[in-house]
């Protein structure tokens, strides 16, 4: 199945699986997601549980915290990660903070889901990133899954975890990626990264869209026999630092690719990492192949494609310090 | 409207019982808040937040809510409507400690007081977030058809300026959740009066673009506010949607101990509110309707007043929490802080 399938049936099991389980977003009733992502959910289990909100983000972000405390399970939709802004004041300043405001006497298990990313022609406001507004804060989880199994199986934990969860699912992937996905009910722990792909020269730690680039990147070097390891990190917070330290020990050499900006990126937190703990292990700098420092990617091709990280940009990269 | 105009027949509540209730509760508010700017004076707290003026609102609101089935979702300025439904004058005095067994283990300001148990639910110091939580709060208990619990929340005239408050009440009646909505309408968000945060004269008014029914009550007046949040309750119960009541009051004191209001309203404006002060006018109506008299009066707040003594000697010799009390509770479970 694809992403978008991947998303829907485990929404659907989720749904079906727990009464106190609800989705509530715009668009995602009758229309059935703007990616058809919740398409059949309002049919099967009805409108107060498949809630099409009013056009306010700070409000469904406001309802579900509430839903939370009262011991239910939202699993709130923001259409466009674009649009997260008006609910920063809930997600940061409430969501995050309840069960360490109240010493743990209330929790607030809330899930709130949302499409990212650009390299669809979205634009300003229906490209951005915005992980690194969020992982800053503690109290909040963060996972951006990208495989159809990890999409069910990080979806999952989000679901069944006790604290608020976000979920960026990159948007172009929704349809590209297919993959394999096990039978039945299972989670995926959250804060584990996966290697995708074992290699001895080079750690790629990167996440969403360009995971798959830089598998496609990485076996393209392998007819020149170079060996690059890939590391989906797959949650962002809390991170996976054992995975990539064992990586960048056996490699010596790291290389984060996001499509997030460069500075004050994850990026930025995984390289001071590694310097902390790892300096004398590596045998180059750490390098960063990240977005660029402007405010987005434009809507004319050429404005999106400088943006965006092409694969042919990565082997070279890849292939540069591999040779350093 | 002139506050006092909206002003319940006291008969309308026959049970003297609650009316004493109210009483104690309004006489105690003070009697905490007052301690409060006395520990401030002392050195002994770092600030003090007191609610003087909003006795009969809060008083009234608290005693409408239904202990063991309504939540409450209330902001800072809230000791007597939380101590009426039930929260213990224990939790109060820890938050004002800032003590190990406060209930938010020390970390929040003074007067951020929650307990699950009994409904009272956690808030933050950012204006009018908890009117949404109110409205989550009161749509699940549709969902769970948990059909005689109602949401209460309450929030400052000034909140209702936020885009977030707006949203409630959008929220609120679009999705048709059993919550009730109180303005405690003290006409100062620190120094911005009223007229400069609305056009607005009543809050309630603004009920009307949200197709909700908005309430205008004598908020000096505890039977006024606790016949309206009453009704308004019975309304949300019978699946008649939410309700937006305002209850005009005055806030007495500055905003808080770290303000000074002498520099933003001339001091007879505030003298001539306090000819409206709730607490004697209430004590008054009680002793002509002979419910209490006089020398009862004086013994309850001779009552109150040890009361109060013997919880700050108890309170402040309690243990505060220790540096290592920072980094529990950031998630359930054990949390490996990033270093």
């Amino acid at each position: 199945m694809n992403n978008a399938e991947a998303v829907r049936t485990t929404l659907r099991d989720a749904l079906a699986a727990d009464d106190r389980t609800l989705l509530m977003g715009e668009d995602i009733g009758a229309r059935g997601n703007v990616f058809l992502l919740t398409k059949g959910l309002q049919e099967e289990f009805g409108s107060e549980r498949v809630l099409d909100t009013p056009l306010a983000e700070a409000g469904i972000i406001g309802v579900a915290i509430g839903l939370a405390m009262e011991g239910m399970r939202p699993i709130a939709e923001i259409q466009f990660a674009d649009f997260i802004y008006p609910a920063f004041n809930q997600i940061v300043g409430e969501a995050a903070k309840v069960r360490y405001r109240s010493n743990g006497d209330y929790t607030c298990p809330l899930v709130i889901r949302t499409p990212y990313g650009g390299g669809v022609r979205g634009a300003l406001s229906h490209s951005v990133s915005v992980e690194a507004l969020f992982y800053h804060v503690p109290g909040l989880k963060i996972v951006v899954p990208s495989f159809p199994s990890d999409i069910k199986g990080l979806l999952n934990a989000a679901i069944a975890d006790p604290d608020p969860v976000l979920v960026f699912e990159h948007k172009k992937t929704y349809r590209s990626i297919k993959g394999e996905v096990s039978e039945g009910y299972y989670t995926i722990e959250i804060g584990k990264a996966d290697v995708k792909r074992p290699g001895d020269q080079l750690t790629v730690v990167s996440y969403g869209l360009y995971v798959h680039q830089a598998l496609a990147a990485a076996e393209r070097l392998a007819g020149e026999n170079v060996s690059v390891e890939v590391i989906d990190l797959r949650s962002i917070r809390p991170m996976d630092r054992e995975t990539i330290l064992t990586s960048v020990k056996k490699t010596r050499k790291l290389l984060v690719i996001h499509e997030d900006n460069t500075f004050g990126g994850v990026g930025a937190e995984i390289s001071a990492m590694v310097m902390e703990k790892a300096f004398f292990e590596l045998d180059a700098p750490v390098g960063r192949l990240c977005g660029p420092d402007v405010p987005a990617m434009g809507y004319a091709l050429a404005l999106e494609e400088e943006f965006m990280i092409s694969t042919d940009r990565m082997v070279e990269e890849m292939r540069a310090l591999v040779a350093f | 409207m002139e506050p006092g105009a909206l002003a319940a027949d006291p008969a309308r509540v026959k049970d003297p019982a609650l009316l004493l209730a109210m009483l104690r509760n309004m006489l105690l508010q003070r009697a905490v808040d007052t301690r409060g700017f006395q520990l401030n004076r002392q050195g002994k707290i770092p600030i003090a937040m007191g609610s003087e003026g909003h006795e009969a609102v809060q008083a009234g609101t608290g005693f409408a809510f239904e202990r063991g089935r309504d939540s409450l979702w209330v902001y800072y300025r809230n000791t007597g409507v939380v101590l009426a439904a039930g929260l213990t004058l224990e939790s109060l005095f820890r938050s004002q400690f800032a003590r190990a067994t406060d209930t938010s283990g020390g970390r929040q300001i003074i007067n951020h007081v929650s307990d699950r148990a009994r409904g009272i639910a956690s808030l933050s110091s950012i204006i009018a977030t908890q009117c949404t939580h109110a409205v989550g709060a009161a749509y699940a208990y549709r969902l769970r058809r948990e059909s005689d619990r109602v949401a209460i929340c309450t929030f400052g005239e000034g909140a209702t300026s936020e885009g977030e408050w707006h949203e409630a009440m959008n929220f609120a009646t679009v999705l048709h959740v059993p919550v009730v909505f109180v303005c405690e309408n003290n006409r100062w968000a620190i120094s911005t009066p009223q007229r400069k945060q609305m056009a607005n004269e009543h809050i309630a008014e603004r009920a009307a673009g949200y197709g909700m029914e908005g309430v205008t009550v004598d908020g000096f007046d505890p039977v006024a506010v606790y016949d309206a949040v009453r009704a308004a309750r019975a309304k949300a119960v019978n699946g008649g949607g939410p309700t937006l009541i305002e209850a005009k009051c005055y806030r007495f004191l500055s905003h808080t101990t770290d303000d000074d209001d002498r520099t933003y309203r001339p001091r007879e404006d505030v003298e001539k509110e306090r000819t409206n002060d709730p607490l004697p006018r209430f004590e008054e109506r009680l002793i002509d309707a002979g419910v209490i008299d006089r020398a009862g009066v004086d013994a309850l707040r001779a009552e109150i007043l040890a009361e109060v003594n013997a919880m700050t000697d108890r309170i402040e010799n309690e243990p505060s929490p220790t540096g290592a009390d920072l980094y529990g509770n950031v998630y359930e479970g054990r949390h490996e802080p990033w270093r």
